[in-house]
Order: structure tokens, then C-alpha cells, then sequence
């Protein structure tokens, strides 16, 4: 087990290299100079060049990229152009809201997706699945924006029993974790039930059936952990997806989390703070695959021997 | 993935399989159709009732879509009627009217054609340069197929819509980027599906045969390996469809895509936010537009899978 962790961290290295080399390249790929986007459009050529080499842009781009890595390890992601604050103080204030944000999300929709899903496939075709099936088909067809605007219309304005803006307590939570989490609850049902109906028709299940072992043993000891495996990759995409997903949701909840803070960033072309939260992203999300490769070795052992 | 490579393979094979089993001792010969993979697949696809209903119903969308600036009774963009805002549905205004005062009905149909086009630009954009990558992956190993699958892994590695806010922070907000960016995002995946489908297939026996005759590479993979991966291309894609909608539409409503007064729904849905509590028809018809032409897409991509699926028979 303990190889196969090892074996996972540092098969993460070239891609988080990778996710560097584009994030530092992103700079270069703004039409225009960056000079001239950190001076803003007033300054004059003079300024325009001292910036040049404060930001150490006039250095060839390999000598750059080692002091945009030397600045990275010492957790300088450079100063918003904005606030004049540097970056990683803008986000560091926002980290936290993300993060519980997509977690809760995260925990509420696998648990009601694996169970709808089971539920679904032991009862295949009967009504129940039909019911579950169909929610879920418009769970991932639902605008996740749309349904947000109809959470605070309803349990917010109407009723008046949740707050709809800001996040300053538990209660603020609920609506957002909903809004979030649904499509990703429609996603786990539909794609659970489609590995467990796979799963509950092999041989081992019958011969389970066949020596006489209860309904129940057969679902849960026998189909449950074989059905899991795709699932529980499916579940790592998925939190991707929550991440990305945050980014809308939090625009509509008036969040004060990373997603306001990179569509505010993009809007008003304040670039460093862009590059930071880009980095964060894919880190946190490369992270969190890796755990999910983990967690993948611990259902399936033969993966680890690989 | 695994079905679906399963799937492709039978799509090949079935049909030399009816060939042969045709019984040579039934010497009357019966007035029975041909089977070919194509009538089956209609077969199998009449029986799925809720995808041949989102089938026509996508097809209604096509048809207003083009038909959309003769449709609609009133200009989306610059007709005001300043006497009825925010007012709810009637005769004269079918979906009511938008604070400022502008037919809902009249956005909606237009908003239809951007979506839609969004929709199946940026999907067949993206569909068409991954299956060459995919195709080139598969058939090609070596260093050429590490570079892509290792480049898609990283894109596949990226939340989607924070690569296609990427892209619009580089080429700016507007809708022409966000379907580059949904575009790009989407190569990777069919980079990813076509390549699995070119490895199981390139080692069958009837590749085998079509290089023995001295085909091209070129021939083989075009005319011989891409057939075999198109069911699974064409489930993928009308799903993905609906997926690029909701992304187009969302980078909209956060103001990163098309800009107001553009009748894009997604667009809409964030010009209502501030009337929801005076007017919750001016958000509720767009998010109805989006809801049920995603659902469409969806439903009909389910119905392909089925219909296209050759284990769904045994079941």
C-alpha cells in the first residue's frame, strides 16, 4: 500500500508541471504586453519599461519561468492590480467558504446518489426506478444557475426560512450545497444503478443467490463493493465538476468564495489574481484525484499490484 | 467505456453474422425485410417512445431556430413597451413582458438559435479534433500518443468551465469565445473515448485484412476503424450537446459570455435576478427554455445509447 501511495505522489509531479508551465505561459498569451496591462493604460512608456523590469519581463522566458517557480515556493503569486494586495492575502480570505462549499456538496449528493442508484437497480424498471431515473435525468438537465434563483425565491423570499446571500452560519449552507450538489447527485444515481444492473447480472452474483444467501447479503456484500469501483472514479470527476460549478453558484448565492472572486478577477482584467486562483484550482483538484487513486487501490486491491 | 467498446465491436460484426445464418433450407423465399445495422437501429429506436418525442421536439427547436426572425412578433432587441414592464403573460405578450419592456416570447425564440448553435458548433468542433487525435492516438503508439493522451489528461484534468473562463480571460467576454472554449474543452474527452475505441479495433481481424490488400494507413483508419467508433461518437456528442448549452448558458449569466441585450437565455436569466421577487415569469420562462432543450438532449442521447447498445436486447 505503502508503494503504491508513493507511486501515486509522484506520478503527479509532470502534470503539476504542466499546470505551471500553462499558468506561467497564460501571461504570455494576453494580446498585448503585460508590461503595459500591470501599468494600466495611463502610464507612460517610461513607467511602462520600469515595470518591465521590476516584473523582470525584459529576462528570457526559461529565466522567468525558474523565478516564477522560485516565487511560487515562497508562496508569492504577485499583487492584484486592482486592490494593489497581494494575491495570495485575496485569496486566502476566500479559500475556506470553497472549500466547506464543495465538501458539503460533495458529501450530501454521493450519499443520496449511491443510494438512489442502488435503490434504482435492485428495483430495475418498477416504478421506483422510473421515479429516481427521471429526476435524475432532469437533475442533469436542470441550469444549476435557474435552480439556485428558484431556491431563494421560494425558501428565502417566499417562506423566509433560510437566509439567501452571504455565509455566516450553517443555515447560510443549505440552499447553495443544494444548488450545487443536485446535478452531481443526478450524475452518481444514474451512473451507480447503470454499474450496479452490470454488476448484479454476472455469474458470481447468481452463484451468491444460488447457495442460498439472503437478498440483503448479496446487495451488500456481494454486488455492492464490485459495483463501487467505477463509481468511486466517477465520483473524483465529479468533484471537478462541484469546483467548476461553484464558480456559478456562488455568483448567484453573492458567495464570498474563490468563484466571485475569479469571475470579479476576469471582469475587470486583474490577471494575477486570475493566474493565482487558476493554480489553485487545478491544484486542489489534482489533489483531490489523487486521493480518489488512493481510494480506488483501498476498494480494489489488484489495482495495486499494477 | 468498457460498453461502448463492446458496443462498436458487435455494431461490426452482427451483421455478417445475419448473413451467413440465413438458412439455405427455407426454400420458399420470404417477403422479409433486410436486416441491416441501420434498420435495426431504427427498430430499436421506435421503441424508445420518450427519445422519439425529444427527437421531434429537437427538431422543432432546429426548425424555429432557423425560422426565428420571422417567428417572433415583436424585435427582441429593440422593441419597448414601456406601458406593460414586468407585466405576466396575455394575449398580446405569450410569455409576458421583461423590465424593460421587451417580449419575453419574442427573446426566447431568438435566444433559441444562439443556443442551439452554441450547442452543436462547439460539440462538433470539438468532436471532429479530438476523433483525429483520438484515431492518430490509438493507431499510432509511441511517443505521439503520449503527448496527447498525457495533454488530455491535463485539459480532462481542469474543471471545464474554469478552462473556458481561461480562454475568455485571454480572448475576452463574448459569445464567439465561449464556444471556442466549450470547444476546447471538449476535445479531450472524444480524444479520449475514439482512442480506446482504435485500440480494441485496429487489432480485428478484418483490419488485419484491409492492410493485407496493401490498404493505406490513411484508407484504414477513415474508411475502416472510424465507422466502427461512430455510435459511440454519436451518443457522447448528443449529451455533450446538452452539457454546452448549460456551460454557454452559465458563463452568460455570470457576464462572461453573450452581453445584454443579446436575447441569450442564460443572459436573461441574469438581467431577471434583480425583478425575481416582482416577476418570476421573466426568469421562469427562460430557465424553462434551457431545462427542456437540455432534457431533450439528454433524453435522446439515452435513447441512442439504448438503441445503439446490443446488450440491451438480452435484458
Amino acid at each position: 500500500m505503502f508503494s503504491y501511495l508513493v507511486k501515486r505522489i509522484i506520478g503527479m509531479i509532470p502534470t503539476l508541471i504542466l499546470v505551471c508551465v500553462v499558468v506561467f505561459l497564460f501571461v504570455h498569451m494576453l494580446p498585448g504586453d503585460p508590461a503595459r496591462l500591470a501599468a494600466g493604460p495611463e502610464a507612460d512608456a517610461e513607467t511602462v519599461q520600469n515595470i518591465r523590469k521590476e516584473l523582470g519581463l525584459d529576462l528570457p522566458l526559461p529565466q522567468q519561468f525558474g523565478h516564477y517557480l522560485l516565487n511560487l515556493s515562497q508562496g508569492d503569486l504577485g499583487t492584484s492590480l486592482r486592490t494593489k494586495r497581494p494575491v495570495l492575502a485575496e485569496i486566502g480570505a476566500r479559500f475556506m467558504p470553497t472549500l466547506i462549499l464543495t465538501l458539503t456538496s460533495m458529501v450530501w449528493s454521493v450519499i443520496f446518489g449511491l443510494v438512489i442508484g442502488v435503490v434504482s437497480a435492485v428495483w430495475r424498471n418498477r416504478w421506483p426506478d422510473r421515479l429516481f431515473m427521471t429526476l435524475a435525468v432532469s437533475g442533469i438537465s436542470f441550469p444549476p444557475f435557474a435552480l439556485g434563483m428558484i431556491l431563494i425565491q421560494i425558501f428565502a423570499v417566499n417562506l423566509g426560512w433560510l437566509p439567501s446571500v452571504g455565509a455566516t452560519s450553517w443555515q447560510h449552507y443549505i440552499l447553495p450545497s443544494i444548488t450545487l450538489g443536485a446535478a452531481v447527485a443526478a450524475i452518481m444515481a444514474r451512473f451507480t444503478r447503470a454499474s450496479f444492473v452490470e454488476v448484479i447480472q454476472e455469474d458470481f452474483v447468481r452463484t451468491a443467490r444460488a447457495k442460498g444467501l439472503s437478498e440483503k447479503v448479496v446487495i451488500v456484500k456481494h454486488t455492492l463493493r464490485n459495483a463501487l469501483i467505477p463509481v468511486v472514479t466517477m465520483m473524483g470527476l465529479q468533484f471537478g465538476f462541484l469546483l467548476g460549478g461553484s464558480i456559478v453558484v456562488e455568483t448567484v448565492f453573492g458567495w464570498p468564495g474563490m468563484g466571485t472572486l475569479l469571475v470579479d478577477a476576469v471582469t475587470a482584467r486583474d490577471y494575477p489574481v486570475i493566474q493565482g486562483l487558476v493554480l489553485l484550482f487545478s491544484f486542489e483538484f489534482i489533489l483531490i484525484n489523487m486521493i480518489v487513486d488512493v481510494l480506488y487501490g483501498v476498494i480494489n486491491p489488484t489495482i495495486r499490484y499494477r | 467505456m468498457a460498453s461502448s467498446i463492446r458496443l462498436s465491436v458487435i455494431a461490426n460484426g452482427s451483421d455478417m453474422t445475419q448473413v451467413t445464418s440465413s438458412p439455405i433450407e427455407s426454400l420458399p423465399p420470404k417477403r422479409e425485410r433486410i436486416r441491416t445495422p441501420m434498420t435495426e437501429f431504427i427498430r430499436k429506436f421506435r421503441k424508445q417512445h420518450l427519445a422519439v418525442v425529444a427527437a421531434l421536439f429537437i427538431l422543432a427547436l432546429v426548425i424555429i431556430a432557423i425560422l426565428a426572425p420571422w417567428i417572433v412578433p415583436f424585435d427582441p432587441e429593440e422593441y419597448f413597451d414601456y406601458d406593460r414592464i414586468n407585466q405576466a403573460p396575455s394575449a398580446l405578450h405569450w410569455l409576458g413582458v421583461d423590465s424593460l419592456g421587451r417580449d419575453i416570447f419574442s427573446r426566447i425564440v431568438m435566444g433559441t438559435r444562439i443556443s442551439l448553435a452554441a450547442g452543436f458548433i462547439s460539440v462538433a468542433l470539438g468532436a471532429i479534433v479530438g476523433t483525429v487525435l483520438g484515431l492518430l492516438a490509438g493507431y499510432y503508439e509511441g511517443w505521439w500518443e503520449r503527448i496527447v493522451m498525457r495533454i488530455s489528461d491535463v485539459l480532462l484534468a481542469f474543471p471545464g468551465i474554469l478552462l473556458a473562463i481561461g480562454v475568455i480571460a485571454v480572448l475576452g467576454p463574448s459569445m464567439v469565445n465561449v464556444v471556442i472554449a466549450v470547444a476546447v474543452f471538449s476535445i479531450p474527452a472524444f480524444a479520449r473515448l475514439v482512442r480506446g475505441n482504435t485500440l480494441s479495433l485496429k487489432n480485428m481481424t478484418y483490419i488485419e485484412a484491409v492492410r493485407s490488400i496493401g490498404a493505406s494507413d490513411f484508407t484504414i483508419l477513415f474508411k475502416h476503424i472510424l465507422p466502427g467508433t461512430i455510435s459511440p461518437i454519436l451518443v457522447y456528442g448528443t449529451m455533450r450537446i446538452g452539457t454546452s448549452i448549460i456551460t454557454a448558458a452559465s458563463l452568460s449569466f455570470i457576464g462572461l459570455g453573450a452581453q445584454p441585450p443579446t436575447p441569450e437565455w442564460g443572459a436573461m436569466l441574469n438581467e431577471a435576478r434583480s425583478d425575481m421577487v416582482l416577476a418570476p415569469h421573466v426568469a421562469i420562462f427562460p430557465s424553462l427554455a434551457i431545462f427542456l432543450t437540455v432534457l431533450a438532449f439528454n433524453l435522446l442521447g439515452d435513447g441512442l445509447r439504448d438503441a445503439l447498445d446490443p446488450k440491451i436486447d438480452r435484458q
